[in-house]
């Protein structure tokens, strides 16, 4: 943007080879390389003000209902979760080798390093599918569907109600509790799918059962065993809680868990809401994947074609840049909705 | 600054005509050769048919409600009932709801800016043409929604759509906030292609600080539009969320917070009054420059003033809602709203100061350049008042922010608009329009203004609520001139839209440069080939208009080529 830069571009005027892929309104490649890449930086920065307005949001409900957000995000996955980042990282990889690839004209790696990025959005929307469906199979749908939601001071579906409390308190208190440390190991991805599901089922069927609990919890359950919590800002919280034979799990020194009796009956109103701006924040992000692999599925098809070439690669390094806004998002929602409690 | 070797021109230029005689209007024909341009300048000239006939749809309702309060002041004309009572609610709401997004923010950059910024540039069209087609899709579909609403049941909001009365109405709120969503694409389509334009299609010659006024008001816009926008829409989307599953969000009895809608709602709108307002701005610098035939006085100032705003724009939105917010946010915000001020009389005292010893013309536009700054003085420095926390608290919600708000929106971003599209018309379309009907126009326009919004300062000073249908008996006589002053607004504008048909009808064929500015558009035809500029203009200082002769024959100037190039050199010494 140097104005020696703008001279050489007008300066070039006058030995005009316009190329195929340059627009009759730019004077040079360069020109219009620029310019799609200052178009691109701009447009993401209305990406990001747009998303920052629902990290807005969430902070605030955050701050507002801390305790809505500590028993909700217990509904949600977190192997599934850091799956999903890894595989958005992968994809992030493939395809700035893919940029690099066009740069140095390599037509097939770029092709293979496309469609790999394409497979990454396709895997990723697989497992949040999955992942929704694990949350639709116990009524935890955004507004008056979710099993939370109340109407007039009274639970609207109280069955239902039921349900979705024995399966969140039931992996608040149990296996998923432990922050990954004490989860399965990675290896067993592919069986973790029903897992989750399976377990909250034991929990229905025996909500005591020891066997849920992992050693690494140390004390099986055991109403005495309750311990002060480590962080005191949580006082509150256990103050309130009224032990029930069986559920009240041990809190280990790192975190507290929250049941649904740890809450106060106004909160307790509230917690639809956090699958509201879950489903809001992954929701938007989700349709920008798709998004992003409608972009990457045309410019496979023109790299296919051998449409790009070191002189013209304009296209892929500026679909490359909103692949990798979509994956920043999702690094910071990724702690934001299923790490921090 | 960069010369153009081109011996056929050393002297006087005679206009760039394409071969054939043909400009961008004739260019090619057919409906799909329109629907389907990339040409800049048609893009513009859609626009304009659309967002004018927008403009014509809401002033009818502001025509309408104001003729339902002057029937209620006289009560035994036509009593007021409440069907008339909801009829006014929604009459204000689309009035304010379709102004706002399908008049206001696009107008001067969507019409003027898409028309004239490639030209002062030089350029052949906006950086991404195609993207700027589909802002004119967007804000085609967005209209659609609105058109959609006033057939389904209409909208009772107000235009800003606060929570929870908006999650509860059963009017069409789904329908118009997918509306505004979609025009706010629109609105960051453009933004976003101004941006690039500006920094990446300027001429050799043409540093940052050669750069036309308007170029700098726009490229200020388009910042806000980009960057404010995306707020608005997920705002919107969170509306509609919350309207069509109730998830709760802005909704106190399910955990949520109404008062948060305020806030990403006036973290839009706020910036959003100066995307109306800085590009009017921009066009004032031009005609200030034009016609008083000087260089303007302090550039940079102006220039800077605009960025100034934009920034600070961001930073006072808090000031629409001293009522509902913390005493200490309060303070913040009014400091702040305060400095806005510094900037915005930056520009005033900037342009008084180039009318001083300047040699004064009172064509059609520069009467509108004047009716600006009495106005924008009048809005502006009532904002000072606004601003204020116990004067706010007292006045928030009466019709003195009505008027102030009108004063800035219709008084000062509609003369200047009026004003641009004067300036710019016989670039726009090669006719002249009738200069003496034009002031006549002008003059109906100011009285009609004054006449309507300033006895709403006084009603509203005396407690008068804003968007009220029903009002004490002592202030009809405020609604009664209030309503008359509207009717003589209307006809001002009338007579401007049959000024503008009949000089495209009859009008004198324009000369390239009827006004002698030297900004880079007059250096092509009237009306501009398709290409804009078959040779490449001579760049120089924008507002160095000497190089300019009047020719009486045209009644236009001719460019002195030879002079030019004389006073680019005295003026590197």
């Amino acid at each position: 943007m140097s104005s020696e830069h703008e001279q050489s571009n007008h300066a070039a005027n006058g030995d005009h080879h316009h190329p195929a892929h340059l627009a009759h309104h730019f004077e040079t490649p360069e020109q219009q390389f620029e310019s799609g890449k200052l178009g691109m930086w701009v447009f993401l920065a209305t990406e990001i003000l747009m998303f920052g307005g629902l990290f807005c949001a969430y902070a605030i409900y955050r701050g507002n209902h801390q305790d809505v957000f500590l028993y909700g995000y217990g509904a949600l996955d977190k192997m599934w979760g850091a799956t999903n980042t890894v595989v958005l990282l992968a994809s992030s990889l493939t395809m700035a080798w893919g940029v690099r690839a066009a740069q140095k004209g390599q037509q097939k790696l770029l092709v293979a390093m496309l469609i790999a990025t394409f497979m990454g959005g396709v895997g990723f929307m697989c497992i949040k599918g999955v992942e929704y469906q694990q949350k639709w199979k116990h009524n935890l749908f955004p507004g008056t569907m979710n099993a939370f939601y109340y109407e007039g001071g009274q639970a609207k579906y109280p069955e239902k109600l039921k349900h979705a409390i024995e399966f969140i308190d039931g992996r608040n208190s149990g296996g998923e509790a432990s922050g990954g440390g004490g989860h399965a190991p990675a290896g067993h991805e592919s069986t973790d799918d029903s897992k989750p599901v399976e377990h909250s089922d034991t929990v229905e069927a025996d909500s005591a059962s020891p066997v849920i609990i992992p050693a690494v919890f140390g004390a099986p359950a055991d109403v005495s065993t309750i311990k002060p919590p480590a962080n005191p800002t949580e006082q509150g919280v256990l103050d309130s809680a009224i032990d029930q034979a069986g559920d009240g799990s041990t809190p280990s020194a790192a975190h507290t868990q929250i049941l649904w009796n740890d809450l106060s009956g106004a909160e307790q109103k509230k917690v639809h809401l956090f699958f509201g701006i879950y489903f809001m924040m992954t929701g938007l992000h989700g349709l920008h994947v798709l998004i992003g692999m409608v972009l990457i599925a045309w410019l496979t098809f023109k790299a296919f074609k051998g449409q790009f070439s070191k002189d013209y690669f304009a296209p892929v390094d500026i679909g490359g840049l909103y692949w990798h806004l979509v994956d920043l998002i999702w690094i910071f929602l990724f702690p934001l909705l299923y790490l921090i409690h | 600054m960069s010369v153009i070797q081109d011996p056929v021109n050393a002297g006087v230029t005679s206009g760039q005509q394409e071969p054939g005689g043909t400009n961008y209007i004739n260019h090619s024909k057919g409906a799909l050769s329109w629907l389907l341009t990339l040409d800049h300048k048609r893009i513009g000239l859609m626009y304009m048919v659309m967002v004018l006939a927008a403009f014509l749809l809401g002033g009818s309702f502001a025509v309408a409600l104001r003729t339902l309060l002057f029937l209620r002041a006289a009560p035994d004309v036509a009593p007021m009932t409440p069907a008339s009572q909801d009829l006014y609610n929604q009459f204000f709401t689309l009035h304010g709801a379709i102004l706002v997004f399908m008049f206001i923010i696009p107008a001067v950059p969507a019409i003027l800016g898409n028309m004239i910024l490639p030209l002062m540039l030089g350029a052949k069209d906006v950086a991404f043409p195609r993207l700027n087609l589909l802002s004119w899709y967007c804000y085609m579909a967005g209209g659609g929604f609105f058109l959609y609403v006033l057939l389904s049941g209409g909208l009772d909001t107000g235009w800003t759509f606060y929570t929870p009365y908006s999650t509860s109405t059963n009017t069409s709120v789904a329908a118009a906030t997918l509306g505004a969503f979609v025009l706010g694409f629109s609105s960051i389509l453009t933004g976003l292609n101004f941006i690039a334009t500006i920094h990446m299609l300027r001429p050799p010659g043409m540093g940052w600080f050669q750069m036309p006024l308007f170029l700098w008001a726009l490229y200020a816009t388009s910042v806000i539009q980009v960057l404010a926008t995306p707020v608005l829409a997920i705002t919107l989307l969170l509306l509609f969320a919350e309207r069509v599953l109730h998830v709760g969000i802005f909704d106190p009895a399910l955990g949520g917070d109404p008062v948060l809608f305020q806030h990403f709602f006036w973290f839009y709108s706020h910036p959003a009054v100066y995307i109306m307002i800085l590009p009017a701005m921009g066009i004032i610098s031009e005609l200030m420059a034009t016609f008083c035939r000087r260089q303007i006085f302090g550039y940079s100032f102006i220039a800077f003033s605009s960025i100034a705003i934009a920034l600070l724009g961001f930073l006072v939105w808090g000031h629409h809602m001293y009522t509902t917010q913390s005493a200490m946010a309060n303070a913040v915000f009014s400091l702040i709203t305060f400095s806005v001020a510094i900037p915005s009389a930056i520009k005033v005292f900037n342009w008084l100061a180039t009318m001083y010893k300047g040699s004064i013309s009172l064509a059609t536009p520069m009467l509108y350049s004047l009716a600006f700054i009495w106005l924008f003085t009048i809005g502006g420095l009532t904002g000072v008042f606004l601003g204020s926390l116990s004067l706010d608290i007292m006045a928030h919600d009466t019709t003195f922010v009505v008027a102030h708000f009108h004063s800035v929106m219709v008084g000062s971003m509609l003369t200047a608009f009026l004003g641009g599209m004067y300036y710019w018309w016989p670039k726009m379309f090669g006719k002249m329009y009738n200069e003496t009907v034009a002031k006549v126009a002008w003059f109906l326009i100011f009285i009609g203004f004054n006449l309507t919004f300033f006895v709403l300062f006084v009603a509203g000073s005396q407690g008068m609520p804003r968007r009220y249908a029903d009002f004490l008996p002592e202030f009809a006589i405020y609604h009664k001139i209030s309503t008359v002053g509207s009717y003589v607004l209307a006809i001002g504008l009338f007579l401007v839209l049959y000024n503008w048909i009949h000089s495209l009808l009859a009008g004198r064929k324009a000369p390239q440069n009827p006004w002698g500015g030297n900004t880079l558009e007059w250096h092509t035809s009237s009306p501009p080939p398709h290409e804009n500029f078959i040779e490449e203009p001579f760049v120089s200082e924008p507002y160095q208009m000497h190089a300019w002769d009047y020719d009486e024959s045209i009644d236009g100037y001719v460019f002195n080529r030879a002079r030019a190039e004389e006073l680019e050199k005295q003026g590197h010494h």
